[in-house]
């Protein structure tokens, strides 16, 4: 045990020693969680738009208004015709033209209707899909206006005349994140990066450290335990895991206003039982690297399949079979929902035990491969 | 207390996979046993008894290091009728006995540059479950020369003060046997010099000691040396005994245009052997030609102001003709 704490001591010198790892601690939640949940939304906003006006009625007027309103579009110009529009869409400048032709007024007042035509820049397929949504919508709120002051200017014997129009309404509610804010969603798998890089990939690297710089072999010679060796790696980076881990969650709680709607120790526990499955993954990595670039190279491999594939950024239920299955082996992702259900579901503790479950049996996995690959002689 | 019979070891590069890619490097390779594996270590056998300074002389490449890597139980050796035991234990089976009894020092710095040199100290002390204060008679002669860095951090020591403070690690727990792969690699003379001071007073007290060198001067300090190549021992005895079962005529050679002269002395039908040694040339000759003959006839080929001298053989003599016997043995 004198051992134990020794190499911990030892460790922990070093870590303040390195300035780097010292400031990593504070800096790199805040730092993550400050920056990176303003960046990942999957709203779209500020779609610039040309629209191109040939009549210039007052209802057509009304629609470039409503365009130029909306939160959603920046009216970038009104050009004159459809080819100037376009050459704008093609040097970049807009992703969306409104065409209103010039029988707009005219067929409306006539006709009862008219026809709008819409030209969306789809390379990036989220602003050509939700973009041509919300110019629907902007056309159809215009139509329902359009509809209600012609009724009114009918007389009131031709409205009875009318049958009546039976009308369904759907009224929506979003359940546990009522803003749809998508910076709530993300924030805590971000939790679970920060936990990831500093459990899992900070311990890989110094142990590779000590095996490039040699330090490993003097180690080797001596008497040590090697369950002594990696459990003297791992505390120091458990504690600082857990230290970032709280600031993150004093982060959201300060700039967000993001709190458990479960219990805040269910979130900890959970933390504390993912930061020892992922220093095992960590350790492992390590032992099957000889050099600080092999490792890099692994954990780099690794750390995108392990984010990519944890239901973070895309649900899980839509990724093919293969990929669900890899899903389901991925720690990240137990944790990343998890954390989910506490925070906005308000999820209890014996509401993620299977998760909890799937994480410890990680633990027990990963850290006995990690004790048996970890070889004192070659 | 070293006791190695028929001891080898093989590396796998991986490119002899059945035969595949072997030919490349393997045939190239003069210790390639043809399939891409290289032996490191082909059959080594010696003794080290108490006490003793046992130098191991060879050549980068020779397979010291490998041979001191299986005997600190860092490695294992090949499987086979070999035997490798450290003061009665055997490397393989008893490999946490020996990391009890025995001081290493790789042949690279490899001490924590961040920790200071205390601190290092301290931390070796207490992975064998002992302390500076307990053992400071043991290494206070080295200590004591950098004690007054103790507080320095390692890494911003000198060449020869970072050898002191590894052998002070490795000897703070009192070791029986110390093993010291290339200690004085990339040190300067006069701590060289006193590395091997403080090496003889270790052996006084009764520590045995295995020292790998590729410096030849350093092998007459010894008490017995080996001389190894290729993953053999070509030779072990004392430096003396060495010198003295030197049974050619050596002669020094010396005069204007060295490099022609060597490339002349290589063609002469009477030299068996000459190689440059710093600034003169030794030279192996057979029965019958004279100091004058050789001479003359050098003088005739326009080599002004020879001046040759029959000499005593030294280490690297003796390392020179046992490596050439084994070159011409394999052909």
């Amino acid at each position: 045990m004198k051992v134990l704490k020794f190499l911990i001591e030892k460790e922990f010198k070093q870590m303040f020693r390195n300035p780097l790892i010292a400031n990593l601690i504070v800096f790199f939640p805040t730092m993550v969680l400050l920056v990176f949940p303003w960046t990942i939304t999957f709203e779209v906003n500020n779609i610039r738009v040309d629209v191109v006006d040939h009549g210039k009625g007052s209802y057509a007027r009304r629609l470039t208004d409503k365009v130029e309103a909306s939160p959603y579009f920046i009216l970038n110009d009104t050009p004159p015709d459809y080819e100037t529009a376009m050459q704008a869409m093609e040097r970049g400048e807009i992703d969306m033209i409104v065409e209103i032709p010039h029988t707009f007024d005219r067929d409306i007042v006539k006709q009862q209707s008219s026809r709008v035509g819409l030209a969306v820049n789809s390379v990036n397929g989220s602003v050509g899909l939700l973009g041509s949504n919300y110019m629907i919508q902007i056309v159809n709120d215009l139509s329902k206006e359009l509809a209600n002051e012609l009724l009114h200017k009918t007389s009131h014997a031709k409205i009875q005349a009318l049958p009546s129009l039976p009308r369904l309404t759907i009224e929506q509610r979003y359940r546990f994140n009522p803003q749809m804010d998508y910076k709530l969603f993300m924030i805590p798998g971000f939790f679970v990066i920060i936990l990831t890089i500093l459990c899992g990939i900070l311990p890989a690297l110094n142990i590779v450290l000590e095996k490039e710089n040699g330090t490993i072999h003097q180690i080797n010679v001596t008497p040590v335990q090697k369950a002594w060796f990696i459990l003297a790696k791992l505390i120091p980076y458990w504690t600082i895991g857990l230290i970032a881990f709280i600031i993150a969650i004093s982060v959201a709680y300060l700039i967000y206003g993001l709190w458990p709607a479960g219990s805040i120790f269910t979130v900890l526990f959970s933390g504390i039982v993912f930061i020892i499955s992922v220093s095992g993954m960590g350790i492992i990595i390590s032992n099957y690297s000889e050099t600080l670039q092999q490792a890099a190279f692994l954990v780099i491999f690794f750390i995108l399949i392990i984010i990519l594939l944890s239901g973070m950024f895309t649900p899980i239920s839509s990724m093919p079979v293969w990929a669900q299955a890899i899903a389901s082996i991925n720690p990240f992702t137990y944790l990343t929902s998890t954390l989910r259900m506490v925070y906005l579901n308000g999820s209890s503790l014996a509401d993620v035990s299977t998760n909890l479950l799937m994480l410890a049996l990680f633990s027990l996995l990963l850290n006995g491969w990690a004790v048996l690959s970890y070889k004192k002689r070659g | 207390m070293i006791v190695v019979e028929n001891l080898h070891k093989t590396y796998s590069t991986g490119l002899g996979k059945k035969g595949k890619k072997g030919k490349g490097k393997g045939d190239g390779n003069h210790y390639g046993n043809g399939d891409g594996d290289v032996k490191a270590l082909n059959g080594v056998t010696f003794r080290v008894n108490k006490g003793e300074i046992h130098g191991i002389i060879g050549p980068d490449g020779a397979g010291k290091s490998t041979l001191f890597r299986i005997l600190t139980s860092l490695l294992l050796p090949d499987e086979g009728p070999s035997k490798a035991t450290v003061a009665g234990y055997d490397t393989v089976k008893d490999f946490r006995q020996i990391r009890q009894i025995i001081g290493y020092m790789p042949g690279r710095f490899s001490l924590y540059q961040d920790l200071t040199v205390e601190e290092n100290l301290n931390f070796f002390a207490t992975l064998f479950n002992t302390t500076v204060k307990e053992n400071y008679h043991v290494i206070k002669d080295i200590y004591g020369q950098i004690e007054p860095f103790k507080d320095r951090r390692a890494g911003a020591l000198s060449g020869g003060m970072k050898q002191k403070l590894a052998l002070s690690c490795a000897l703070v727990h009192r070791p029986t046997v110390l093993f010291l792969d290339e200690p004085t690699t990339g040190v300067d003379p006069v701590s060289r010099q006193e590395f091997w001071e403080i090496l003889d007073k270790l052996s006084e007290q009764g520590i045995t000691i295995l020292v790998s060198t590729a410096y030849m001067d350093e092998a007459n300090r010894c008490t017995r040396i080996s001389l190894m190549q290729g993953g053999r021992f070509m030779a072990t005895d004392t430096p003396k005994g060495i010198t003295e079962s030197y049974d050619e005529l050596l002669w020094s050679v010396e005069g204007e245009r060295m490099p022609a002269l060597l490339a002349e002395l290589r063609v002469h039908p009477s030299v068996k052997t000459a190689f440059a040694f710093g600034d003169n040339h030794h030279v192996t000759v057979r029965e019958g030609i004279s100091v004058d003959a050789l001479r003359e006839h050098l003088t005739g080929k326009g080599f002004n102001k020879v001046r040759i001298t029959p000499i005593e053989p030294t280490v690297e003599d003796a390392f020179m003709k046992a490596s050439m016997e084994v070159l011409n043995g394999n052909e």
